[in-house]
């Protein structure tokens, strides 16, 4: 009888050594006459212990990790096919702590299936939402989301349930489902992570958003710099056609789904919406004034529902649980699970999915274990490179939507980048400026010539005089409120965040006294 | 597959096979960068015309977006991520001595013409920082040895 090996075709997993584990396994096999089936998985996202083989054993799938490919001859001279004790082993994968506290809803089969087995799939729960959608009314399904309290995971937090009404309620014949994969926020994995682990469940989702609105035709929009995601989904389309969920009589019931998967080219700013859909349409993608809002106007001037991979995702779940058990997870008005990813210079980085509420502490310190490099933690930056730098005392913070904008953070797409004490907060500050002056689209003034201002100004505070130290911080602050106040989009609009936030809590390191940072900010 | 010498009717026909879709700019100008490795002149003016646009606007739409080059790449190339996540692991250290061990900046080819140094705005590796993708392949935990074997490695293929 053969045993069923599990090795991740996660990018992550590839880039430590995947595949030349594979290769080693599959070659040691041959040698020693062993029957091996091999599963390419997604990864269980606990990302220090990449490459992660796991083995299928009576008591469940066990866990070996990391292991090289100089290892595997060790491994299986240890018993590793019987899922022996070793020191790389850590018991059955899914009792460790750190994926047993986790309550995973949109990432419940990442990890677990081959992404692309529909069988898998549909054994795993896949399908379950489609098939509760497609017996209501379509208002019904817009009602059912709407009562989760599924907000939007890109960033925004809209409530997807009122973005989907207002698309359903337009008159227009022609409507769209675009699904915002651009995922560019630094610290930021887990659409692609989604994408290459389970990427039937997003086509899943944009099938019910689309029976819900009333749309026959549909983009995925990803990130050139994901080639694997990007070939998995493309794959996992075609699947999905052949398949009867994807084409002109989705399930057998007579409604039409046209699902594309098209490739960015290198834009961080794509990730904002309305330059996503101009760049679907083929032009510079550049930020269009709101309104007319993309629920009305937006791809090619239709309907259109733009929502992130992973808000998409969570849908099925959340048709097949029924609203209620969504809403029940959560606190105040998030509701539901967030996925957060833990990365930077942290022990134990990777996806940790879990009801809001999680304090920052807990995240970073009880997940994640600290630092990689074993130092003080001196600030993490919450919610992508255009989130606030919070320094070690406010790791008490609760991570959700209300209570980090109540202290100047934003959760943003989730990501939670960990820096230790030997980082220089004034190149930080200076970097958020820079960032924003290299993606910027260039369409709005304060955005394209304050991000070149902000640079100039934070090198002045640097490296100029002392005396005009003061001066040039008041430039820095006057600037952080013009880009907030007079930018087009969320680029310009929050490149201040960071800065402002190295002014508030990190103002030493511009050159500033405690106390005078303290009464600027 | 291997980068290809320019040929007005190979283009003439990849721009058909990619123009079908509305809004097919963008794939038709992947195709065929993927096709002859950059995007001169002639192709410009050979997708504007096939397509029935401007020359100024796909211009503008080849200048915009940092994948598209206009001049021809090296061999290899190699970016090196620049994310906040990567600089927790030390990614400034890493820029300096790419940028050092190569000669040249970001967005620039070696005068041998081998390797091309591009920088990048993350990669999605960000708790296997620092990140570097070599040829399209992502790499995950590069530092200044294992950055100079990649490179090396990929010259001898």
């Amino acid at each position: 009888m053969s045993t069923t090996v599990y090795i991740p075709c996660d990018s992550a997993a590839r880039s430590v050594g995947a595949d030349e584990v594979v290769l080693a396994l599959l070659v040691e096999a041959q040698l020693r006459g062993l029957d091996i089936a091999l599963v390419r998985n997604g990864s269980r996202g606990m990302l220090w212990l990449e490459p992660l083989v796991e083995v299928d054993t009576a008591h469940g799938r066990v866990a070996y990790g990391p292991v090289s490919a100089d290892d595997v001859a060790a491994l299986l001279d240890a018993g590793m096919l019987d899922g022996a004790a070793h020191p790389q082993c850590h018991g059955v994968t899914d009792e460790l702590p750190w994926l047993a506290r986790q309550q995973r809803v949109t990432f419940s089969r990442v990890g677990v299936i081959d992404p692309l087995s529909p069988a898998d799939y549909v054994a795993q729960g896949g399908l379950a939402g489609l098939r509760a959608a497609l017996g209501m009314r379509p208002t019904q399904v817009v009602d059912a989301v709407t009562e989760s309290g599924l907000r939007g995971r890109g960033g925004a937090g809209f409530p997807t349930g009122i973005k989907w009404k207002t698309v359903a309620e337009a008159s227009d014949p022609t409507k769209f489902v675009c699904c915002n994969a651009d995922e560019g926020d630094s610290g930021t994995f887990a659409d692609r992570m989604l994408l290459e682990g389970d990427p039937f469940a997003l086509i899943e989702g944009m099938v019910i958003a689309a029976y819900a609105v009333g749309a026959a035709e549909g983009y995925v929009y990803v990130r050139s710099e994901y080639p694997d995601a990007v070939a998995t989904l493309r794959r996992a389309v075609e699947i999905a056609y052949k398949e009867a969920w994807l084409g002109a009589d989705v399930m057998g019931r007579g409604f039409s789904f046209d699902l594309e998967v098209r490739v960015g080219a290198g834009a961080y700013i794509c990730g904002e919406e309305t330059a996503m859909l101009d760049s679907l349409e083929g032009k510079r993608g550049i930020v269009r004034a709101k309104p007319p809002i993309p629920a009305l106007q937006g791809l090619f001037g239709r309907p259109t529902v733009v929502n992130n991979v992973l808000s998409l995702a969570t849908v099925p779940a959340v048709l097949a649980g029924g609203a209620e058990a969504y809403r029940e997870l959560g606190v105040g008005r998030s509701r539901g699970t967030q996925v957060f990813q833990l990365a930077g210079n942290v022990a134990q980085g990777g996806i940790v999915e879990t009801a809001f509420g999680l304090s920052l502490r807990d995240l970073v310190e009880g997940f994640g274990g600290g630092t990689a490099t074993g130092r003080p933690i001196r600030a993490v930056q919450v919610g992508g490179p255009l989130g606030a730098y919070l320094p070690a005392d406010r790791l008490g913070l609760h991570l959700d939507y209300e209570e980090l904008a109540a202290d100047g953070a934003m959760l943003g797409h989730g990501g939670v980048v960990v820096f230790d004490d030997t980082v220089d907060m004034g190149q930080q500050a200076r970097f958020a400026m820079e960032f924003c002056a290299a993606e910027s689209c260039g369409k709005c003034t304060p955005c394209r010539v304050g991000a070149v201002r902000g640079v100039e100004v934070i090198d002045a505070i640097l490296h100029g005089s002392p005396d005009e130290r003061s001066a040039n911080v008041e430039i820095l602050e006057d600037l952080c409120e013009l880009m907030t106040d007079g930018s087009l989009c969320a680029m310009g609009g929050l490149t201040p965040n960071p800065v402002r936030s190295v002014l508030r809590h990190f103002g030493e390191d511009l050159g500033l006294t405690p106390v005078s940072a303290g009464t600027l900010a | 597959m291997s980068v290809q010498e320019w040929s007005a009717d190979a283009a003439a026909e990849i721009v058909r096979a990619h123009s079908g879709p509305r809004g097919a700019l963008l794939p038709v100008l992947q195709a065929l960068q993927e096709h002859f490795g950059h995007l001169g002149a002639e192709a410009t003016r050979l997708v504007a015309k096939e397509l029935n646009l401007s020359r100024a606007d796909v211009h503008g739409v080849v200048t915009f977006y940092s994948d598209f080059r206009t001049a021809p790449p090296g061999r290899t190339v190699v970016a090196v991520c620049r994310g906040e996540a990567c600089q927790s692991r030390g990614s400034r250290e890493l820029e300096r001595h790419a940028q050092h061990s190569l000669g040249v900046g970001f967005g620039e080819t070696t005068p041998d013409g081998s390797v091309t140094l591009d920088q990048v705005f993350c990669l999605g590796n960000c708790a296997l920082s620092p990140a570097v993708q070599i040829d399209g392949r992502l790499v995950g935990r590069v530092d200044a040895d294992l950055f100079d074997r990649l490179v090396a490695d990929a010259a001898a293929l």
